[in-house]
């Protein structure tokens, strides 16, 4: 029972570091680029949210919150790069680097000073209740992550196989100069997927809101997305997922079963074991070119 | 300068004095061609003379610093590429450059991303499939693991789905057998004949390149050193000796190549 019920809280924990490592995925993809905010991005999101729908703030409820801080992140994340990265083109790679990791010091310390460092949690409808089945107790809040990842997942999966414009995201992050001769406008693609993944930020900072407390150092979270982002092979979405749902399962079990202090170093021991025995991951994809 | 006559069909695309750079180095330096409606034209020469280079600059991934490119009557040089495709000229690059993870038929859709008739686009979907068979065949298989000379054909297929009016080939015989060279300009002539795409066809193998097309442009060191019929080009001695290697009679101490090549600057 007790290991049921660890497993349960690990994967909902997990599809949070999952949707995190997407987003870092989907602009990895795109640009090239790791955006080391994207922790960061998460953390905004669920503060935007909580801005809009605690009575603390502007109380306009849950379900107008919502939506209001999924859009205020994809404009964010689409104007970030139309305004400051897009112009950092040809710059190399540590100068980007580096430009976002000042960007989540920058964020962490605005949402500070609007929200305060305290600890807050998202107001919802449904805090509290849970579900039991025999001697499990299930929190609604986290199935309700599991559901919602799924349904994000699903969601994204069409887009990126079936629209038009999903397609040419794929095709401008396969190849670059190839897409350019096609027609595809490149610039703003990029600008999009910044926005696609600012949106994913804020459902994953949504759903860790709404099942515990978040305060604005929430986004250092960001790093253990990474490495899941990394187990599952950086430019692999399922990949990332699959990493981040192993890392969040391994957190409560190796605590719980484990001696003191493994948690913590679990994640870090689970990516070093992967980069050995797998250097690109479990969902590699790299491919060489044909000449 | 140009040798054609007035009966000649109109020009559709008029390079004037371009030049372009990368970073400090001068890749072409004031080049002018023309390229008539209905034509294959061709640009020969060595490698490193620039000629891809100005098919570069010319579908706008690359600015030129000087210089001007006219289409249909219309300025178009320093434009952003998706605009250049939009009118009306498509690039298939060098070394195919497709997209290998996704699958054959997605990478022929995306040659239309400029176009919104999807009905039309169907229909040059079939076009592309009927000069291409092969490639119906293994639509839904992987772009990148076709073989070379399908990934060219797909190159090409996929540049006609955004109905050029003047397409950039930038080297597509390169790495393919002598066989299937023959038969990929055997589609290119075809596609001319029966589509109306105008050409424009950058080659180092100029043999093949020569019996193509209806004129020739040859290149060196980024300037435009020869300019006539393709048939005059291909009967030329400099042309026969440089680029067909036809041996002429026995040169003096081996240096008539050298010296030969002087007088072209």
């Amino acid at each position: 029972m007790d290991f049921i019920q660890l497993l349960a809280s690990g994967l909902a924990n997990g599809c949070v570091y999952g949707l995190i490592a997407l987003g870092f995925v989907l602009i990895y993809k795109a640009t090239e680029a790791v955006n080391f905010a994207q922790g960061d991005f998460m953390m905004l999101g669920a503060f935007v949210c909580i801005g809009f729908a605690n009575d603390d703030f502007m109380g306009q409820g849950f379900w107008i919150a919502v939506p209001l801080a999924i859009l205020v992140m994809a404009v964010f994340g689409y104007l970030f790069n139309w305004g400051v990265l897009r112009h950092m083109f040809g710059q190399s790679q540590t100068s980007i680097v580096i430009l976002t990791i000042a960007l989540g010091f920058i964020l962490r310390f605005i949402a500070g000073t609007i929200w305060s460092h305290e600890p807050v949690s998202l107001e919802t409808p449904f805090a509290g209740q849970d579900i039991r089945f025999g001697g499990v107790v299930l929190g609604v809040d986290e199935m309700l992550v599991v559901v919602v990842t799924i349904i994000l997942t699903a969601c994204l999966f069409v887009f990126f196989s079936k629209t038009k414009i999903g397609v040419a995201m794929q095709a401008a992050s396969q190849n670059q100069l190839a897409a350019y001769y096609m027609g595809i406008p490149v610039k703003r693609i990029q600008s999009l997927v910044w926005g696609l993944s600012g949106a994913v930020a804020a459902v994953a900072g949504i759903l860790f809101a709404s099942k515990g407390a978040i305060d604005p150092s929430a986004g250092l979270l960001g790093i253990k997305a990474f490495a899941a982002a990394a187990i599952g092979g950086f430019g692999s979405l399922p990949g990332a997922l699959l990493g981040g749902i192993i890392i969040g399962i391994v957190e409560p079990l190796s605590s719980r079963y484990g001696p003191p202090g493994v948690s913590q170093i679990a994640p870090y021991a689970i990516l070093l074991l992967v980069l050995i025995l797998r250097p690109g991951g479990i969902f590699s994809q790299t491919q060489k070119k044909k000449v | 300068m140009n040798q054609q006559n007035d009966a000649s069909p109109k020009t559709i695309l008029k390079i004037d004095n371009l030049e372009s750079y990368y970073g400090p180095i001068v890749a072409i330096r004031g080049v002018s061609l023309e390229v008539r409606e209905g034509q294959i034209v061709t640009v020969l020469g060595a490698n490193g003379a620039g000629k891809t280079t100005l098919l570069k600059t010319i579908s706008g991934v690359m600015d030129p610093e000087k210089g001007t490119i006219a289409f249909l009557g219309e300025e178009i040089q320093g434009q952003e590429p998706d605009r250049v495709v939009r009118k009306g000229i498509v690039h298939v690059p060098e070394g195919r450059e497709i997209f290998p993870l996704l699958s054959v038929a997605e990478n022929i859709e995306l040659g239309a991303y400029t176009k919104n008739d999807k009905a039309a686009s169907a229909n040059d979907m079939e076009m592309v499939y009927s000069y291409f068979p092969i490639l119906k065949e293994r639509r839904a298989q992987a772009a990148g693991t076709l073989s070379g000379g399908q990934q060219q054909m797909l190159a090409i297929g996929r540049g006609l789905m955004a109905q050029p009016k003047l397409m950039l080939l930038d080297e597509p015989s390169l790495g393919l057998s002598p066989l299937l060279t023959q038969e990929i300009f055997e589609i290119i002539r075809r596609l001319n004949k029966e589509q109306r795409v105008t050409m424009m066809l950058v080659e180092q193998n100029a043999r093949v390149a020569l019996d193509t097309a209806d004129f020739g442009y040859v290149m060196e060191l980024g300037r435009i050193v020869m300019e006539d019929d393709a048939e005059t080009l291909n009967n030329s001695k400099d042309v026969q000796e440089f680029y067909l290697g036809v041996s002429q009679e026995e040169s003096q101490r081996g240096q008539k190549r050298w010296k030969q090549r002087k007088t072209w600057r």
